[in-house]
């Protein structure tokens, strides 16, 4: 129920509505709930509505800490493998 | 697709499941609760068990605002959509939940009773201009996600002046119903559900932020980590949940930092505020009656409130005896230990509430993991 997806801004229209476009498919959203949304922008899109701004640096950040995560623990146990 | 397949690569899956076997290498055990069913969607869709040590246990919460709903309300609304010649408008997850005998609004609506689903308020409003003679309710439901465009929906209804548009409002607020499950207890005072920490929610948090699960942390000593909702999200959260527990932290931290603010979403809260208020109690299906856990229409906009509209007689709303919907959403019992998980309740024939959405925790273990129980090995 509260599921939302990322979906790209392509133009903004009067009355606070404005065209994502997710995967080649285009749908129009309220942007109610969100000031200041500017073409281009990634929203967070739930029921119809524009939710939330995505922060693409933030998202950046968080991928890379998967990945350095994973290759920390990998190399942790690689080097115990090689110790023993 | 840009921000979902990134977040649900496999290598960096395998990462961070080498990382969390690492980390959880303390010989206790940890048990986390995912509130929302958006988690154990993504738990169960995308095998995250699998990758998970088996000391590592997963609790499924009441995020999943079709499995909460009690059967009364359901009742309500089909007595609603049968009797009193009105267009009911919902959301599609409602549409096949179950009232008193199997009744339901997919039902009412073969037997004649004008039943529309809706994707979004923005629809129901739409239909309600679209029929100025008949009455048009929207059946609202959800957590504070969804809440903020019932609020649109009530707004804009007054400013193009519609007399015939009212809402059933059945909305949910997320911190009551994790308070409610902290002070569960059993007659001996012990808790009924043990948990070290929380996953916490991700779009409810990008309405109402960080802040709101400050308590849990301070008051109860469990730490939350708000994750998006796709598998690295969740791996991630789990990770730091472990962390926190092993360094005896208990801190509010926020892995879906690219949608959720601190703050949250101030102009949605703010809509909110204005156009609801607290119920003194809701009473919620698992949990029973629970103090301001649910929002009612403020009087300033009682025109658009369907519960003073319309007066709805419903006989005594029984639950199917045999659904263990009630102790699965408070953490207390799996799927499989219901005695009508797949066997008379399955998707196609739902028998209660948790089998219904895509997010309940037995739809959820229907579809990807009823298979996976009895090939589980004892390698961790």
């Amino acid at each position: 129920m509260c599921l939302a997806i990322p979906a790209k801004i392509i133009a903004i229209h009067e009355d606070d509505m404005a065209d994502v476009e997710l995967d080649g498919v285009v749908k129009d959203v309220s942007l109610a709930l969100l000031d200041g949304v500017c073409v281009g922008d990634f929203v967070i899109v739930h029921v119809g509505y524009a939710l939330s701004r995505l922060d693409p640096v933030e998202a950046a950040r968080t991928l890379a800490l998967f990945a350095e995560m994973g290759e920390a623990a990998k190399a942790e146990a690689a080097k115990a493998e090689t110790d023993q | 697709m840009k921000y979902i397949e990134e977040f649900r690569n496999a290598e960096l899956a395998q990462g961070l499941s080498v990382a969390i076997k690492a980390e959880a290498d303390s010989g206790r055990t940890y048990r986390f609760m995912e509130f929302c069913g958006g988690h154990t969607h993504a738990l169960a869709r995308y095998g995250v068990e699998d990758l998970l040590p088996k000391k590592v246990h997963m609790i499924h919460g009441p995020g999943c605002p079709v499995c909460v709903l009690p059967v009364g309300r359901v009742d309500e609304a089909i007595a609603l959509a049968t009797g009193h010649d009105v267009i009911l408008c919902t959301y599609a997850d409602l549409m096949r939940v179950p009232g008193t005998k199997y009744e339901s609004l997919i039902k009412a609506r073969s037997k004649g009773a004008d039943v529309r689903m809706v994707y979004s308020t923005m629809d129901a409003l739409k239909i309600a201009q679209d029929n100025p003679e008949r009455e048009v309710v929207f059946f609202a439901i959800g957590f504070e996600t969804t809440t903020p465009p019932t609020a649109v929906a009530i707004k804009q209804a007054q400013v193009l002046g519609l007399k015939n548009f009212t809402v059933y409002c059945n909305h949910v607020l997320t911190p009551a119903a994790m308070r409610a499950i902290l002070g569960t207890h059993t007659l001996t005072g012990a808790p009924t559900v043990i948990l070290d920490g929380f996953v916490g929610p991700a779009h409810v948090s990008a309405v109402i932020g960080t802040e709101p699960y400050e308590e849990f942390t301070r008051d109860y000593r469990k730490p939350v980590v708000i994750a998006g909702f796709e598998p690295l999200d969740v791996m991630q959260s789990i990770l730091q949940l472990i962390r926190q527990v092993n360094d005896g932290r208990a801190e509010v931290e926020n892995e879906y930092a690219r949608a959720v603010m601190p703050e949250g979403n101030v102009k949605a809260q703010n809509l909110v505020a204005e156009v609801f208020e607290h119920r003194d109690e809701f009473s919620w299906r698992g949990l029973g009656a629970v103090a301001l856990s649910a929002l009612k229409i403020r009087p300033e906009f009682s025109d658009f409130d369907a519960e003073l509209r319309f007066t709805v007689v419903v006989g005594n709303p029984k639950e199917n005896k045999l659904c263990e919907c009630g102790p699965i959403l408070r953490g207390e019992k799996k799927p499989v230990e219901c005695s009508l998980f797949g066997t008379s309740c399955t998707p196609d024939n739902p028998m209660g509430a948790c089998m219904v959405s895509s997010e309940g925790a037995c739809a959820a273990h229907w579809t990807y993991g009823r298979f996976r129980t009895s090939t589980e090995t004892e390698s961790d």
